[in-house]
């Protein structure tokens, strides 16, 4: 098979060549702290929490983009869909700890964990206190919450830890309101294409003409089922008959709402997936708070899209609308 | 004749040759269960390894670099698994230019303990541990070199019979059944250029 097309220059080098563009375009936003190591240039000061996120690349603007003021300080940066090494993870948290420890914050996968689990005791040596919440939003990843793995829901979770953390919230708090964050938030999604890593070209996985992956993974792991291709109102439904069961929120809830593209599917396709989802929640008396459309969590030129819903209560809600400014995403 | 650091050298060489061979293969066979970067990892993991290896006075400096070197690269899972053999391995060689090759089949082991530990995993689980551990078990009831690497062989063709229960692939459930964990695989490939080594 021909190699996939992809604007890269070297696929061994496509990670480090992105870094040194994302740097280039936001100077006012983000700095190198160390090699994979990324800092936000306002955000991290003394007495506040640090917050420090990664994961592997080829999910942008997922991690690197959500580091900003009032959002993460600090991001490791692993090659694609690579857990980042532990150094990068130490680095990122010595830069950014401002005294009042370090909460780690990333997609729960086995290898993320290993190496952020290195990272915690290398911080741990150094005297620096560091926990762990573990994202866990993708609900067609297992039925057993704990066994889930994060997915696009992240900007939410991580949205509420950072605003806490920006609030001057001690590490107690913060980890209390980003795993509350967590648990309230629902992801599902289906893949209609195969992406490519940059060094082999080659598509990762065979999806038939016609067909689409239910409940597939951000990295294209299979999910539940192949099923044929549906209308974008039947997969809407279809995902959000399985979050709002899950969810069970009691009528007039509010909620947030992220319909997210996994690399290449168009805001038409994504505005029509909204549409519905819109028409759904109106139909369970959930009210909207929040809307993203968007990329905001891709499997770099993979066909699909995401629902994800959070279900908002007061100190969400605060915690949302809380400002912050980063690279690839704003609030207020 | 005993096994050198300039052996284990050659070794590092020959394991970031066979990986960099094997990369597409792992890939694919990745791809059918996971998320398609294993070849990736290991050709990375061990081209670092290779370029640490070369000019350090002890088999446990080699070993120690080795796995720095590959966890620095790498990340992912196979980083830290890895790593955590590797250091294994040089605690079993010690600080020695050299060790009777009469010696070397308890790296197997070494490593095999180190996998298990950093992996919190046990064999049956479709991982890497399936191939280890029976190495490792052949190593410690005293096999010769072709007999650990049957053994570990034998457990990476059990792997395509197990559903995953732990790892990227557990997600799966049943529909991991019937193809290889390509950890597994590849570790197959390393106790390959072990044995050609050292047998």
């Amino acid at each position: 098979m021909a190699p996939t097309q992809k604007l890269i220059n070297d696929g061994n080098h496509a990670v480090d060549e992105m870094l040194r563009g994302v740097l280039a375009a936001h100077p006012n936003h983000l700095t190198l702290a160390a090699p994979r190591a990324v800092i936000a240039k306002h955000g991290p000061r003394a007495g506040k929490v640090a917050l420090v996120i990664g994961g592997g690349s080829g999910h942008e603007p997922t991690f690197l983009g959500f580091v900003g003021k009032g959002l993460a300080d600090a991001c490791a940066v692993g090659n694609v869909f690579a857990s980042p090494p532990p150094q990068p993870c130490v680095d990122a948290a010595m830069a950014a700890d401002g005294g009042a420890g370090v909460l780690f914050m990333y997609g729960n996968y086995a290898g993320d964990v290993m190496n952020f689990d290195m990272a915690a005791e290398m911080l741990e040596m150094e005297g620096i206190e560091a926990r762990t919440v573990l994202t866990t939003d993708d609900i067609a990843s297992s039925p057993d919450r704990a066994k889930r793995r994060g997915v696009a829901g992240n900007v939410f979770i991580f949205k509420a830890a950072g605003a806490a953390a920006d609030k001057m919230l001690p590490l107690d708090e913060v980890a209390r309101i980003a795993a509350h964050a967590n648990a309230r938030t629902y992801t599902m999604g289906v893949a209609l294409s195969a992406c490519s890593l940059p060094q082999t070209r080659r598509l990762n996985f065979d999806l038939p003409a016609g067909e689409m992956e239910i409940g597939m993974g951000i990295h294209g792991e299979p999910g539940i089922r192949r099923g044929a291709l549906k209308p974008a109102n039947a997969v809407a439904d279809e995902i959000m008959d399985a979050i709002l069961a899950e969810m069970n929120a009691p009528a007039g809830a509010k909620v947030a709402v992220l319909v997210n593209s996994l690399g290449s599917t168009p805001l038409m396709e994504l505005y029509i997936l909204y549409a519905r989802v819109a028409a759904r929640l109106g139909a369970a008396d959930l009210s909207v708070h929040t809307a993203l459309v968007g990329p905001y969590c891709t499997s770099m030129e993979m066909a699909g899209a995401s629902i994800t819903i959070m279900h908002l209560d007061d100190e969400l809600t605060q915690m949302l609308d809380h400002p912050c400014d980063c690279a690839m995403f704003r609030v207020g | 004749m005993d096994f050198t650091t300039q052996n284990l050298t050659a070794l590092f060489e020959n394991l970031a040759a066979r990986m960099s061979a094997e990369r597409d293969a792992l890939c694919a066979l990745d791809g059918l269960i996971g998320d398609a970067d294993h070849g990736i990892a290991m050709e990375q993991g061990m081209a670092a390894a290779a370029l640490a290896v070369p000019n350090l006075a002890t088999l446990q400096d080699q070993f120690n670099a080795a796995a720095k070197a590959f966890l620095n690269a790498v990340g992912a899972s196979s980083g830290p698994l890895y790593a955590t053999a590797l250091m294994r391995a040089a605690k079993a060689a010690g600080p020695r230019a050299a060790m009777p090759r009469s010696e070397t089949p308890a790296l197997i082991a070494a490593m095999a303990d180190g996998i298990a530990h950093r992996g919190k995993a046990e064999p049956g689980q479709k991982t890497m541990l399936d191939a280890w551990a029976p190495a490792a078990a052949a190593a410690k009831s005293g096999a010769n070199w072709a007999e650990i690497l049957s053994a570990a062989q034998s457990g990476a063709d059990a792997t395509a019979a197990m559903q995953a229960t732990l790892g990227r692939a557990a997600r799966l459930g049943e529909r991991s059944l019937g193809h290889k964990d390509p950890g597994a695989v590849s570790a197959c490939m390393i106790i390959a250029e072990f044995a050609k080594a050292l047998g």
